[in-house]
């Protein structure tokens, strides 16, 4: 009912108390002979009670004033005058008028229980996801954090010597968990770079196969088990997208791919795209470009698929680690890009995450030979 | 090799000064610091350094007009710290004269191969008219290049572009910078010329293209050529 409400606009609900006030009474107007005062009253009455479900305490006042000196001017005898010849008529009025007002101040009430009770349930939300944020990020900064500190006091113990090779396992741990905060730190820096709306793509020429070479470059640690297969062709044009935000998001996928897949899984980039090796570069035209990312791993339960974007989301049985902060991130800049992404289970088994945009695509046929 | 080159480091961070003091001088680098803007300019004017590491987020001035202020007089390397994704403020940095960048957080081993490349550029302006790396070698004089002793087919525009590589070896170069020398000052933001030319040079002489090893993608600021 309040949306109702704020749907209508200010200067409409004076518009529409007068003309729904002014309509029943015309329609009176010509029965007046066959119909008795008191009945138009209640009309009114009833219209005015109506009014009091969608407008605003004043547009409401106006519908109650108006509609008592309507009933009075025309319909009380004698007619076209305010004059009330009768202790009844009066009394009429002034209830009339009562009832009005007790509706309004009534509804206006209601009204109000209902917002505040909105804006509770939407603080209740927030702390919600704040304390999940909390949750979750007090523990994937703590483990690293600890591990460092840890590592370094059993290092610097002087009493309890520890051999070399534990030294350099320590070193390596550290190492590691600098890494993963490093990671983390990351994550929340583009969060916040979405949440406060300050991504501007810079939408550039991306040479698509290179930007994914570039990004397993960067992952070759994590995806040392796994079987990753490219499936660019030679004629793959050019696609201005933002190269920053294409590396993030690829780069969120594949690492994801890395981490919930086990040892020996088939991870899959695939890039697809519907113009022809010939075709000539048109600035005032966009075409599609399809970026998949397929693993052959056990897929996501299908009652979460709706849920993995939305941010802090994590997976019912998750292992430890990860902020529920990835995916999220890459709904954030794939839509900053104007492009959509969707997450299917296979059939065959495992799941693929697809990428959709629009873009200024090039042939690169054209530059090639000079 | 003889590492006693002064180095010049311009940090507001206590921390950062010393792990880069350890760093350079268990490299035999001579260092000295300085905590922010003012203390830096003066000190570059005094001490003359070989090098200077500069931190564009300085308490007292924007790191960008200080980069500025420095390369007024001062010809030696200059190498910038700062945070990642700011890659507009690296390519202003570039423009504005910097060398070389690194973001933090970084590896100390990079920024040494980092310094060690600016001080050899600096130090070796001429260069041999053959240039030779992995399987390529380039006669700069006649225009030949050979990989594995046998003569690579180059366009015209292919050849402008890897010379402008090899005598820039270790430096990264801004997309901008190379479009103006390969193709002209029309062409600064013509970046499709550069990514089809940059793929078909690593074609040709990359071993595995798609894992480069010579010519670097420095992402959203340009490419770097590296030999070493």
């Amino acid at each position: 009912m309040s949306t109702i409400l704020n749907q209508i606009r200010i200067k409409n609900q004076y518009l529409i108390s007068v003309l729904s006030v002014g309509t029943v009474a015309s329609l009176c107007l010509f029965t007046r002979d066959y119909l008795d005062y008191k009945i138009v009253g209640y009309l009114l009455l009833v219209v005015v009670s109506v009014l009091s479900m969608f407008l605003g305490i004043l547009p409401l006042l106006l519908s109650a004033v108006l509609s008592a000196l309507i009933l009075n001017f025309l319909f009380i005898e004698p007619y076209y005058t305010l004059h009330i010849s009768n202790a009844e008529d009066s009394l009429l009025l002034v209830l009339f008028f009562i009832i009005a007002l007790v509706n309004a101040v009534l509804t206006h009430k209601i009204r109000r229980a209902e917002k505040i009770l909105q804006v509770k349930e939407v603080r209740i939300n927030t702390m919600k996801l704040y304390n999940a944020l909390l949750d979750s990020l007090s523990h994937e900064l703590r483990t690293p954090i600890s591990t460092i500190m840890g590592a370094i006091d059993t290092i610097q113990t002087k009493s309890v010597p520890i051999s070399e090779e534990n030294k350099e396992n320590l070193y390596a741990e550290i190492e590691k968990a600098s890494l993963r905060l490093n990671h983390q730190v990351e994550n929340l820096l583009n969060m916040s770079r979405l949440e406060s709306g300050v991504i501007e793509p810079k939408m550039d020429w991306c040479d698509l196969e290179e930007l994914i070479y570039n990004v397993l470059d960067h992952l070759k640690e994590d995806l040392q088990f796994h079987k990753v297969v490219v499936k660019t062709d030679e004629n793959l044009p050019l696609f201005k997208l933002d190269y920053g935000l294409m590396q993030q998001i690829i780069y969120n996928l594949v690492f994801n791919a890395s981490q919930y897949t086990p040892k020996g899984a088939k991870i899959e980039i695939k890039v697809s795209y519907n113009v022809d090796v010939d075709f000539e570069y048109n600035p005032d035209k966009t075409f599609p470009c399809v970026i998949t990312i397929a693993d052959d791993g056990i897929g996501f339960p299908e009652n979460e698929i709706d849920k993995v974007f939305d941010k802090f989301y994590r997976l019912q049985n998750s292992k430890t680690g990860g902020t529920g902060l990835g995916l999220s991130i890459v709904k954030g800049f794939v839509e900053a890009q104007h492009g959509k992404v969707t997450l299917e289970n296979r059939e065959e088994g495992g799941s693929v995450f697809t990428l959709r945009f629009h873009t200024l695509t090039m042939n690169t046929k054209e530059i090639s030979n000079e | 090799m003889n590492n006693s080159a002064q180095i010049l480091v311009i940090d507001d961070e206590v921390q950062i000064r010393k792990l880069l003091e350890i760093t350079l001088e268990s490299n035999d680098y001579r260092t000295f610091f300085a905590v922010n803007a003012k203390e830096g300019l003066s000190m570059v004017a005094n001490h003359q350094p070989d090098l200077v590491i500069l931190d564009l987020g300085l308490p007292d001035e924007d790191g960008q007009v200080v980069l500025k202020r420095l390369r007024e007089w001062y010809k030696n390397p200059i190498i910038i710290l700062t945070v990642k994704s700011a890659e507009d403020e690296i390519v202003k940095a570039l423009d504005n004269g910097a060398n070389d960048y690194l973001t933090k957080p970084f590896r100390t081993q990079e920024l040494l191969a980092r310094i060690r490349t600016a001080l050899r550029n600096s130090a070796t302006e001429e260069k041999e008219p053959i240039i030779e790396f992995g399987p390529v070698s380039i006669d700069l004089a006649s225009r030949i290049v050979r990989l594995n002793n046998e003569i690579l087919k180059l366009t015209t525009t292919e050849y402008n572009l890897l010379s402008i590589f090899v005598r820039n070896d270790g430096r990264v170069l801004t997309h901008q910078y190379l479009l103006k020398e390969v193709w002209g000052n029309s062409y600064a933001d013509q970046t499709q010329y550069l990514r089809v030319f940059v793929a078909q040079l690593r074609k040709k002489i990359e071993e595995d293209p798609n894992r480069p090893k010579f010519i670097i993608t420095e992402s959203g600021v340009g490419y770097r050529f590296n030999t070493a």
